[in-house]
Parts: structure tokens; sequence; C-alpha cells
């Protein structure tokens, strides 16, 4: 019997076996995006809040589209129109949000810890969208998911993340989850973003300074955003980082044949991604996009729609005395 | 509350003819196998639904498609069933659309099974018809859902379950009446 999960704050503390039941049960909603009728009545009548303290375009709409098509309504709470920026606390406004009695809340905010301080004093389930540099788990699971379907496994697999793993909650997620299930896992990025020590975060996790040798032997690469903002701290120059550590044509050839490349988005063509690969057959972001909503469809359904993500019972009852 | 086992419906040989009988009454009624095509209910409207093509196969020399629907996502009473439910994939590999679809399941009982497998279908298309073939029948019906094709009819009380054992998921073959009955 699996832990029953109530919120999903962080990738860190699942086990293997909670994260393979999610992944497990994204795929009847990976097979409902084909549907020509993409509506079901599943979580009709129950409200989810979107609260997002922090600016996001895919993953909003993406949690918005999974409880839309789950028959959920959603209300939305966004960082430019909210009351944050007139000075309220961030448990006032959740408290608010909590008095219009919604039965999930999906919660992005800058600061990492947010929601498990939210889940901490609500009595509602709260899914993570993003906390500071701490975790993103819907992105790691759409990423796992991705890799496992067209790899056919983790295990063993050799991955290699490229780019500001430092401040990068995208990173952590992925390195704890691909971890539990024997990814060996290669860091590549200036050293300022990779610091010493960042391969303590989880077992078979290294560091590499040179991106060829990064890429030798990867099955799949994540190439991670470089924020913009932050390349002014400590100085790297655009055109260093472009030379050091794009992913170009020539770099993916160095991986194993046929080696994934995965990005979180927003892709900035030409900085961290050579357009070539982007757009190559090897590019797996579309697939992304479309295995976060099966993601997500799922952690609402588990979470918002009843009780407990619990492990299919060894052998099941009759069904007319448990299904009708 | 004890389960104990009150008789026998049907023995593995009296499965196996009842099948015969349902394969050859479906093609009948359906005037010929054109646009036919056979959707198993999860769990054991699946092996049922396999087996009836297998037949229809054997007599017509025509392979029909089968197909799987999953209802879970449809349930009327998922707040009210404790544990969420796993979800399974429905595999339907054809278009619905302008199909004569028979739904296939072991026992029909308030027909909420099949009011949610039809709002399944008909969010993968619309097809010509929708009928229901059923091995048994036990009544206690909630909505107006009857099956074209019955296996056995059966009556029984509220308490009494009728449990369907196939081969393919319970490694034995037969359909048992139970109770339920206080310690």
């Amino acid at each position: 019997m699996l832990q029953r999960l109530e919120h999903l704050l962080g990738i860190e503390d699942l086990t293997r076996e909670q994260i393979s039941f999610i992944l497990d049960q994204a795929a009847p909603f990976q097979e409902f995006q084909k549907h020509p009728l993409k509506k079901l009545a599943t979580l009709r009548g129950k409200t989810v809040a979107l609260a997002f303290f922090e600016n996001s375009t895919r993953t909003r709409i993406s949690f918005a589209t999974a409880a839309a098509r789950l028959g959920a309504d959603t209300m939305n709470l966004q960082a430019e129109s909210s009351s944050l920026k007139k000075g309220e606390s961030l448990l006032d406004t959740i408290r608010t949000l909590e008095a219009m009695r919604p039965d999930g809340i999906v919660i992005r905010h800058s600061s990492s810890g947010a929601p498990q301080l939210i889940a901490d004093r609500l009595g509602m389930p709260v899914v993570n969208a993003g906390d500071g540099t701490h975790e993103h788990p819907t992105q790691a699971l759409l990423d796992a998911l991705t890799i496992r379907d067209r790899k056919g496994k983790l295990d063993g697999l050799n991955l290699t993340i490229l780019g500001d793993i430092l401040h990068s909650r995208v990173a952590r997620s992925n390195i704890f989850l691909l971890s539990k299930f024997g990814v060996n896992i290669t860091l590549c990025g200036p050293t300022m973003w990779v610091p010493r020590g960042l391969e303590s975060l989880a077992p078979n996790v290294r560091r590499v300074s040179r991106i060829e040798d990064a890429l030798k032997t990867a099955d799949a690469i994540i190439v991670l955003r470089v924020q913009t903002e932050r390349l002014h701290e400590p100085a790297i120059a655009t055109e260093e980082y472009i030379l050091g550590y794009q992913l170009t044509p020539a770099r993916l050839k160095l991986a194993r044949p046929g080696a994934l490349v995965l990005h979180p988005g927003p892709m900035i063509r030409g900085l961290e991604i050579d357009a070539a690969v982007a757009d190559g057959p090897q590019s797996c972001v579309l697939d992304q996009v479309t295995n976060g909503l099966a993601i997500r469809m799922a952690l609402l359904y588990h979470l918002v729609g009843g009780a407990a993500v619990e492990a299919p019972p060894a052998k099941e009852k009759p069904k007319d005395s448990t299904k009708d | 509350m004890r389960v104990v086992e009150k008789r026998q419906l049907l023995s593995a040989d009296e499965i196996g003819r009842t099948l015969q009988r349902l394969a050859h009454e479906i093609v009948e009624k359906s005037g010929g196998t054109d646009d036919l095509a056979l959707i198993g209910v999860r769990r054991r409207g699946v092996p049922l639904s396999e087996r009836l093509a297998k037949t229809i196969q054997n007599f017509s020399g025509v392979q029909i498609p089968v197909g799987t629907i999953d209802i879970t996502l449809y349930r009327d009473d998922l707040s009210t069933v404790g544990p969420q439910p796993v979800v399974h994939s429905n595999e339907i590999s054809f278009s619905v659309d302008n199909r004569d679809l028979v739904i296939v399941d072991d026992v029909l009982y308030t027909g909420r099974t099949i009011r949610a497998a039809m709002n399944g279908l008909f969010d993968l298309g619309r097809p010509k018809r929708i009928r229901l073939c059923v091995l048994i029948d036990r009544g206690h019906r909630e909505l107006p859902v009857e099956a074209s094709f019955i296996g056995s009819k059966v009556q029984t009380s509220d308490t009494e379950i009728v449990e369907v054992h196939l081969k393919e998921i319970d490694g034995d073959e037969r359909v048992v009446l139970v109770d339920r009955v206080a310690e």
C-alpha cells in the first residue's frame, strides 16, 4: 500500500513508488488529450485556486487547462493584479482565498517553502507550482514521464543538466526525482552556477566543467533557461556563455545517438540552445508541454478529486459490488 | 459482515455455451458484421468481449474490432467511494463514429456503470448505435438502462453479490451468488 499523498510540495520527500504511481496515472490522461471532446465531469463542482504570486504563463495555463478538462472551476490570482502589490501578507491573501472555499490550491511563490507554510495552515490539498529556488515538482514529473516514454525506462540512463543549476528549482526537482530511479546525473555550467557541493544533493550526481565531457554518453539532456536577470551577478558575458555552454548540433553529436533534448521553457533560441537543436528530431519540448497537462490532470484528480493516492489492490473485488 | 457462497449460477461450461449463443445473437440481430464493434468495460467485460469477438470470427470469418473502456473518470460516486480509484487507459484504436457498438460487461445491476461507459464513448465520437451485452442481469436498476443481449437473468436481493470469475483475471471460471451476512 502506498503512503497517501495529501499535497505535492516537492519531490525530495516522495518515495519511488509514489512517483511511479503518479507517472503511471498520467498515461490515461495522455490518451485523453487526443479525444475530440476534451471535457470530463469528474471534478464537476470543485474549485481549484491558482495562486501565482510569481509570473508564470505556461505553468499557469497548464494547470488551468488541466482543471478545466477535469470539469473543475478555477479561481485566478496573479502577481500583477494581486493585493500583494498593495502590501498584503501571503497568509492574509491565502486566508482570503480559503474563505471562498476552494477544494485545492496551486501555488507559485518566489519564496522557497511558501507552499509548505500554506499546507501547514490550510485544510486542503496544496500543489507546489514552483517555489523560489527550492522545487518545481510537476516539471520534474513531466520531464521524467517524457524521458520514460521515449526511452522505455529510467533506470541506468545518463542525464546531463546544462546551465544555472544553483538557482534552478527545475534542476533540483529533477535531480531528486531521477536519482531515486538510478539515473546517473551530470551537472554542467559555469562554476558559479554549478558550485562544489551541489553533487551532494542526491546520489549518482557529479559535476563536470567542460560541456564536451558532460555530453559524452548522455541519453538525455535538460537545457535550463539562462535567467538573463542573473547574468550580471557574478558577471558572465552572454557571448561567453554561448561559447562555453550553448547546446549546438555539433555538441549534441557527442551524446549517445538519439539522446533526448528537454527544456522547461521559455526557451531562448541562440542563447542556451541552438535553434536547429530546439527544432530537431531529438527535441522533446512539445511533448513536455502535452505531458505536463497529463501529469497535472492526474495530480488534480487524485488530490482534489477525492481521498487518497493508493496502490491498486492486488485483486479487485467483483465489480458489481464496488463499481455500481 | 461475512460473505457466504449461496449457490453457483453458471459453471465454466455454461459460461462458454452462453457466450456462444450471445455471439450468434449479436451477429443475427445486427444483420451481419458491418460496422460492428465490441467495447469491453474494465475489468471483466474485457475478456468477455475478446471471447465474443473470437467466437464471431470462428463462425463468420470476420474479425470485428474490440476496444476497452475504463469508466473511472465518468463515475458519479467519486466523492463517496473512499480511496480515489486508479484510472486506466481506454484502448479503442478505431474511430467510434458511425459504428454499431455493443458494450460488453459481466453484470448489469444499477445501470450506472453503463451510463458512465456511454458518456465515455460519446467523448470519443458519435456512434451510430450503442447496445449492451451482459453475462448476468441481476435486476435492481437505478437508471433506465436495459441490455439487448443477456446471458442469464437472475433474481437477487439487495445484500447479495453476483461474483463472476473468469480464468483470464481470476484463474477459475464460474459465476456464483454470494450473500453478506452478519457475524
